[in-house]
């Protein structure tokens, strides 16, 4: 998978996430946390999907990596790419 | 024959409209099962039935707005004979506010009453609508995605904003009644979270993602078991005097996509364990921001839990919500600077506070309860 399909399937499960979220105005390096208002059970169910839609298994040590959604591309692009590989 | 009437779902609650019945005349329905939708200022709610039996007669239709306590339908006991003479003539039904026409009703294409009023209030043409739900059927959020590319913004925003401008005055109404007639006093405590933190690491380093807990799950059942300690918070106020409640149903105030709040039960809290709660709280947020709770979810909560989440303020106290008695507040976790052993150390910590009935309880019930929460977070894998 490619980081730009990364990039996509991040964004659009975030829009399921918050459905009423304007994501064309999202920043990618700041916190979208901050910028959708989405509290920590929406935070589960983002991690929850990604888990099923990329095959990753997201420890939660690793949540604060997924703050931004460039932080989010860089660290999913990290483990498929090892996932590819191995 | 039993009376089957629009539920009271809150003490702000005065009037809901017939949005559908899930049953006709004829068919039998047993406790619990879901005959009506209704819409409410909190949202559309799916109402259940309180008896067993067979569906006599639906006496108000589809669109109709009425009054709590109206007559919708008499359900015939089972074993009981068919009867004529206690139910009204279908000349006294109350006919709908032309909110659904029968045309409409009556089309085949598959859609939930709560979308196809949707729809109506947004003008979207359903047969342009694909549905996502079970064998296409199209659901609430297929409308509002129909919607927002179809109509202009502003017409979105003045139909998502009058709901929300509904909600924000029943609020209003509720909360300003609350603090006329009820008596608050306010208490707070801080508890240590090391333990359930620590706990809830390492138990959620062997459980897969979907089965991992949030931290708010172990307050919510810390709240459920205190309350048997201090039964009296668990009650309600009606008659001039306190009502103990049997069930420890614990509502827990959910913030809106749109803005403003629902806060239904989860009933029998203090009976689920961790993993039950959990899969249930996280159902019942979902169906709250979708607009699908259930009439008990809203008519049977006993005390309320308000909290902040992550990235709120340290404290929160609440206003009580008639007829409860009490709510408890949680704020962020934060960093708590304690001394053990004649040392500074920061430690995991959460404030909790109490709002409580003057009539019914007092101060040193009320930190009986708090210092039980504390006591029992101390020890999570018991919870």
């Amino acid at each position: 998978m490619t980081q730009d399909e990364i990039r996509a399937t991040v964004l659009r499960i975030l829009g399921e996430t918050a459905p009423e979220a304007d994501l064309t105005r999202l920043k990618p390096d700041v916190s979208f946390r901050d910028q959708l208002d989405i509290d920590s059970m929406d935070f589960l169910n983002f991690v929850i999907a990604l888990d099923e839609e990329l095959d990753v298994r997201i420890p939660e040590s690793d949540y604060p990596k997924l703050s931004t959604l460039d932080a989010c591309v860089e660290l999913l692009s990290s483990w498929t790419t090892v996932k590819e590989t191995s | 024959m039993a009376e089957f009437v629009m539920p009271t779902l809150g003490a702000d609650m005065t009037v809901g409209t017939l949005l559908a019945w899930m049953k006709k005349p004829g068919d039998e329905v047993k406790r619990g099962e879901i005959i009506a939708e209704v819409d409410t200022d909190k949202g559309v709610i799916e109402v259940e039935v309180f008896n067993n039996g067979i569906i006599e007669k639906l006496l108000i239709e589809p669109g109709a707005e009425v009054p709590v306590g109206t007559v919708l339908a008499i359900i015939r006991e089972p074993g009981a004979e068919v009867s004529s003479a206690t139910t009204p003539s279908p000349a006294e039904a109350l006919k709908p506010a032309a909110v659904v026409s029968p045309s409409q009703l009556e089309s085949r294409v598959r859609i939930s009453p709560a979308a196809k009023k949707l729809a109506t209030e947004l003008g979207v043409d359903i047969s342009r609508v694909t549905g996502t739900g079970s064998g296409g059927r199209i659901q609430r959020v297929d409308i509002e995605r129909a919607a927002a590319a179809k109509l202009t913004d502003d017409v979105v925003r003045d139909a998502a904003g009058e709901r929300q401008a509904r909600m924000r005055r029943t609020i209003a109404a509720a909360m300003a009644r609350s603090k006329r007639e009820i008596p608050h006093y306010y208490l707070s405590t801080t508890i240590d979270m090391s333990n359930a933190m620590a706990w809830l690491a390492e138990e959620n380093l062997k459980r897969p993602v979907v089965d991992r807990l949030l931290y708010g799950v172990l307050l919510i059942k810390a709240v459920a078991l205190a309350l048997r300690e201090v039964p009296e918070l668990n009650a309600v106020w009606k008659d001039e005097k306190l009502n103990l409640c049997p069930e420890i149903n614990v509502g827990v105030a959910i913030s809106l996509r749109q803005g403003g709040l629902v806060a239904p039960a989860l009933l029998g809290t203090d009976k689920q364990n961790l993993d039950e709660l959990m899969k249930n709280f996280r159902d019942l947020v979902k169906r709250a921001r979708a607009g699908s709770l259930r009439s008990s979810e809203l008519s049977e909560p006993t005390i309320t839990i308000t909290s902040l989440g992550e990235r709120g303020a340290e404290s929160v106290f609440g206003i009580i919500y008639p007829p409860q008695v009490a709510i408890v507040g949680f704020g962020r976790p934060m960093e708590w600077p304690r001394t053990m052993d004649g040392q500074i150390v920061l430690r995991p910590a959460i404030k909790a506070t109490l709002s409580a009935d003057h009539r019914v309880s007092d101060g040193h019930r009320g930190s009986l309860f708090l210092t039980a929460i504390d006591r029992l977070l101390q020890e999570p894998g018991k919870l």
